[in-house]
């Protein structure tokens, strides 16, 4: 796999969003209209999220309220040397997902939040993550061949399985398997050149 | 620990996205424990989820869930920000692991031995998982299960080592293999290898004790 060098991401991440700022904020000094600024923007979008992937509204809700809560309450954990805020959300909103559809615990997610403090993170070139505007990694999703584009979608919006998509499109899991790695190969390229 | 041997993109956005079976998720969470690597790779694969998170188009909450959200901040205090449960540290095992198996150490791992240099443990999952998960301890010269038998397979080196035609595995080591790809992986290291397996079930499986009990060629 090929290393990608990123710009670094203490210069070029804090350009990354106004919701890092409100973020620190939060967590720095507890600031409730900073939250509130959070909330109006992603609670929306996450409830939007939730209803995509097959929960009623009212589902939907009591997982906002789930997700916005832990991003008061964990918003000291955020980094963005791990990526953008709405990146953060989303693992939030995924783990709480997990935890509710499947039963499944999601613990297996938040064991590896102890990793990667901010000063261990400088090997971590490869990480697209932390230096991208959220509106590149959309624009690079709109750019990516179809084929590839729906396989990303049906995975991270509508939680399907891999050897599920199989079933669905009539295609062998190889070619499931072959197409998610090309289209992420074909995002990493993309967002390698916005930086 | 130099880690050789790492986890297919294709796992890691199934990963990323939540949409691997449970015993899947856990190999793939304890190779990213021990590999900076792919935890890396994986934070580039959520950001695809954040991209995707970003582009929704809103649907307004309601009024209620608003004030009420803003209203309990109050009432949550600094102790809700401690993490989740924390389970006892193992230098031998990352967290998901200690979790997973309930030891410390794989010592107290309550072995199955059925086969002359073989023992299995069944690490048991919830009910309706779509994938098993198993550990596999083999003396040295045993040879691994073959794989191709239809489906996802994972393998995590624990301890020990092993040899097949894409080198050798070590601790921390993940093969991470088509399902159709052939190999025969036979262990090398004098101390018994270790490693944690995980594998879909699909509708022809052989166990995996027939598996081991096929008499290969090349010992």
């Amino acid at each position: 796999m090929p290393m990608v060098t990123m710009a670094d991401p203490r210069t070029s991440g804090q350009r990354n969003d106004v919701y890092a700022v409100l973020l620190h904020r939060v967590a720095q000094s507890r600031d409730r209209s900073a939250f509130a600024e959070l909330f109006d923007h992603f609670a929306p979008r996450v409830k939007s999220f939730m209803m995509r992937k097959g929960y009623n509204s009212e589902l939907a809700e009591d997982l906002v309220q789930e997700a916005m809560i832990a991003v008061w309450t964990k918003a000291a954990l955020f980094s963005t040397d791990r990526g953008s805020v709405s990146t953060w959300i989303f693992t939030i909103a995924r783990n709480l997902g997990i935890d509710r559809l499947r039963r499944e615990k999601s613990q297996l997610y938040t064991d590896l939040e102890d990793f990667d403090t901010p000063d261990d993170a400088s090997d971590a070139e490869e990480n697209l993550g932390r230096s991208q505007e959220d509106n590149h990694v959309a624009k690079a999703l709109a750019q990516i061949p179809a084929e590839q584009r729906e396989l990303l979608i049906l995975s991270f919006v509508e939680d399907v399985p891999q050897s599920e998509i199989a079933q669905r499109l009539n295609i062998p899991l190889g070619t499931v398997k072959s197409r998610m790695r090309l289209g992420y190969q074909r995002m990493r390229k993309l967002l390698e050149t916005v930086t | 620990m130099k880690i050789a041997h790492h986890l297919d993109d294709a796992t890691l956005i199934g990963f990323a996205a939540g949409t691997l079976p449970e015993a899947h998720a856990i190999v793939t969470s304890a190779h990213l424990a021990m590999c900076p690597q792919c935890r890396a790779n994986l934070r580039g694969a959520e950001a695809i989820g954040g991209g995707v998170l970003a582009g929704q188009a809103p649907i307004a909450v309601t009024q209620t869930l608003r004030e009420a959200t803003l209203a309990s901040l109050d009432r949550l205090s600094v102790a809700a920000v401690k993490k989740s449960i924390t389970v006892p540290k193992s230098a031998e095992l990352p967290d998901v692991l200690v979790r997973a198996l309930g030891v410390t150490s794989l010592d107290q791992i309550k072995w199955h031995r059925k086969l002359p240099g073989v023992a299995i443990y069944d690490v048991p999952l919830p009910k309706g998982s779509k994938a098993k998960l198993k550990l596999l301890a083999l003396e040295k010269g045993r040879a691994m299960p073959d794989h191709g038998h239809g489906g996802e397979e994972l393998t995590l080196v624990l301890k020990g080592s092993y040899s097949d035609k894409f080198g050798k595995f070590s601790r921390g080591d993940l093969a991470d293999l088509a399902e159709d790809v052939e190999h025969q992986p036979i262990v090398d290291s004098d101390e018994t290898c270790i490693c944690l397996i995980s594998f879909d079930v699909p509708a022809r499986f052989k166990s995996i004790w027939a598996r081991l009990a096929q008499p290969f060629s090349g010992m």
